[in-house]
């Protein structure tokens, strides 16, 4: 079974222009010990699909489906019930860690509170809990600089400490909103590299959020693309960068900038993300679509394997053959 | 620290002195003096009681002689108008008092304040929400001479529960009615504040990384919202803080409690220079002192701020 199995997830935000509709009825699991990455540019819903997974969507906003881990449906839990989800058994590191540490509170606070609410641990034993910890995510001389605070740590060890306090209790599941996306190129490399050997030292499976595919080429085994609150495509990272088969995608690899060839222009994928409250009936992507043709706008397309590529799965009219 | 402290200190010095020798020529500008009457003096009375008091001296060396006094010899000098009195008098009699129900004011508007104004961002734009809006609104429009009289008769007139005026020596009953009419719109002020602070913190990255923690909601609104949320607040308590214990002249003179504040309108009224200065003095002193305080509490909360 599945360690975490989404099932037609929607999140709609109903804001004061009508309702804004996040995410349409994705679907999708993660196994035990996998890194997944979600990939897909601003407002495609990625992010918004793991706050409804934590139970932290704005106030304004409202998932339905199912969200099932270790065969409990998270949407239906009450908040006290969530609260020993949360941490214990999924945790999550966000985009800034700028603003995702309290800069009024010491790094020893923040990080024993974890383990004196969730594990009944004495603040002593919490702290020196919280220093291995640190250790284990490389911040130099931890012992001394844990009672320090935020604003005293560079923005790659504040991620570093976000990521010790998300592992505290030794999760199962860690979703990470785009962890590098406010971080230097080193420093981005640096924490991606933490993040492997954290999976391979306590078999955390991974959400990586992103809109970075290099660093999703290296470390995610398997990749969803989200594009207007729906999945696009799906499959083992490798083939679906090897050979994409929906034009989104397709898109998406072209705009990735390449040191080895001596392209003249950057490829953009024209056109304007789509208006999340006034989506097509059919496939959002339609308006920016090549290959766009009769059904599109009208029929939604359905996720299926992709002909000729077994392990791929598309949302896509077009013919596989036809997409490249 | 102690460092900043001193400095702040040596700063105090020359601001209370400038307003020392604004007050002074403020007071010497308005026309008239505090020995004119109705009936004038023969000028030999005149001149000798001017003579008793050093109003025959030149101003420059009466300002010089009076900031001797106090500076030295902490002594505000004698009142005008109360021969029998010295300025230390009056505001040993009337400080206390006034200290009294300002404090107890600043306490119901603090706590009272605060408590609404988290509760309405808690449960943003629910009933509480709009009630605790609404009550901040209606508080905040009535001044405190309109609530005076309307809580007079209520409490004193219809339900006969409190006395309308008075102090008794400050016993509890003759307390309440001055402290809920100074206390309602600073109230209302910290209520706002809080409100529209908490409401920013609480959308902060912080926030959403301590819910994602599974911290339970009490908890994320105690150790990690209420601290950011004070900085505002913090901001406005301490002229709040002065202005509450250097009391209103509207609820020394509506109740009768026999604060400075009555002292003071009197003084004015009656051109009792040593009062005037001196309640001017005791009022710019601790203006002074609680802006230093609110600063040191800032450092405290805010641990970027260091001195």
């Amino acid at each position: 079974m599945a360690l975490l199995d989404i099932e037609d997830l929607r999140v709609t935000f109903t804001t004061g222009d009508g309702e804004v509709n996040a995410v349409n009825g994705v679907s999708f699991s993660v196994e035990e010990g996998e890194t997944l990455a979600i990939v897909g540019e601003s407002g495609s819903g990625k992010s918004q699909t793991a706050f409804a997974a934590m139970g932290l969507l704005a106030r304004n906003g409202r998932a339905t489906g199912q969200i099932r881990y270790d065969g409990r449906n998270l949407l239906d839990l009450k908040q006290k019930e969530l609260n020993r989800v949360r941490s214990e058994e999924i945790g999550m590191i966000f985009q800034d860690p700028m603003t995702s540490l309290n800069p009024y509170m010491r790094i020893s606070d923040q990080m024993a509170e974890v383990l004196t609410l969730h594990k009944g641990m004495t603040k002593r034993d919490a702290v020196a809990e919280a220093v291995k910890m640190l250790d284990a995510v490389k911040i130099p001389d931890a012992k001394n600089r844990i009672t320090m605070f935020p604003h005293e740590f560079s923005g790659g060890m504040r991620q570093r400490i976000m990521i010790a306090m998300a592992l505290l209790c030794q999760p199962r599941l860690l979703i990470a909103d785009e962890p590098t996306t406010a971080l230097d190129v080193t420093v981005q490399a640096q924490i991606m590299e933490l993040m492997a050997e954290i999976r391979q030292e306590f078999g955390t499976a991974i959400i990586l959020i992103t809109h970075d595919l290099g660093i999703v080429a290296d470390t995610c085994e398997r990749t969803l693309v989200m594009y207007g609150g729906q999945i696009m495509e799906t499959g083992p990272t490798d083939q679906l960068f090897e050979r994409p088969t929906h034009p989104y995608t397709l898109g998406l690899l072209r705009a990735v900038p390449r040191i080895d060839r001596d392209d003249e222009t950057l490829s953009t994928i024209a056109g304007e993300p789509p208006d999340m409250s006034r989506l097509p009936k059919g496939c959002p992507f339609t308006p920016r679509c090549a290959w766009a043709h009769g059904p599109c706008p009208t029929v939604r397309p359905e996720l299926l394997p992709a002909e000729g590529y077994p392990m791929l799965r598309r949302a896509c009219h077009a013919p596989v053959e036809e997409v490249k | 620290m102690l460092n900043y402290v001193l400095r702040r200190v040596a700063i105090a010095i020359p601001t209370i002195l400038l307003l020392v020798v604004i007050s002074f020529v403020l007071m010497y500008a308005a026309p008239g003096g505090p020995f004119n009457s109705e009936r004038p003096l023969p000028a030999q009375v005149m001149a000798n009681i001017e003579a008793r008091y050093g109003l025959d001296q030149p101003y420059w060396k009466q300002m010089a002689t009076y900031i001797w006094n106090v500076v030295v010899h902490f002594d505000f000098g004698p009142s005008f108008q109360y021969r029998d009195r010295t300025v230390n008098d009056v505001i040993a009699q009337g400080f206390p008092v006034t200290l009294t129900y300002g404090f107890w004011s600043f306490i119901v508007a603090l706590v009272v304040g605060v408590a609404l104004g988290a509760a309405a961002a808690i449960r943003h734009n629910s009933w509480l929400d709009y009630l605790a809006v609404g009550i901040s609104i209606g508080a905040q429009v009535l001044p405190n001479f309109v609530m005076a009289p309307i809580l007079v008769l209520i409490f004193t007139l219809w339900l006969g529960w409190l006395p309308g005026g008075g102090w008794q020596g400050g016993q509890i009953e003759y307390i309440i009615l001055p402290v809920i009419a100074l206390s309602t719109s600073y109230m209302a002020s910290i209520a706002r504040i809080t409100r529209s602070s908490m409401l920013e913190v609480l959308n902060a990255g912080f926030i959403r990384t301590a819910r994602a923690k599974g911290l339970p909601t009490r908890r994320i609104i105690w150790t990690h919202a209420m601290k950011p949320t004070m900085l505002p607040v913090l901001s406005y308590l301490g002229p709040a803080f002065v202005g509450m214990i250097t009391g209103s002249v509207i609820i020394d003179v509506f109740f009768s409690t026999g604060g400075i504040g009555q002292f003071f309108v009197n003084s004015a009224f009656n051109r009792d220079y040593s009062v005037i200065m001196g309640i001017t003095i005791l009022v710019g002193v601790l203006t002074v002192t609680f802006n230093l305080v609110v600063d040191l509490l800032y450092a405290w909360i805010d641990p970027k701020i260091r001195y």
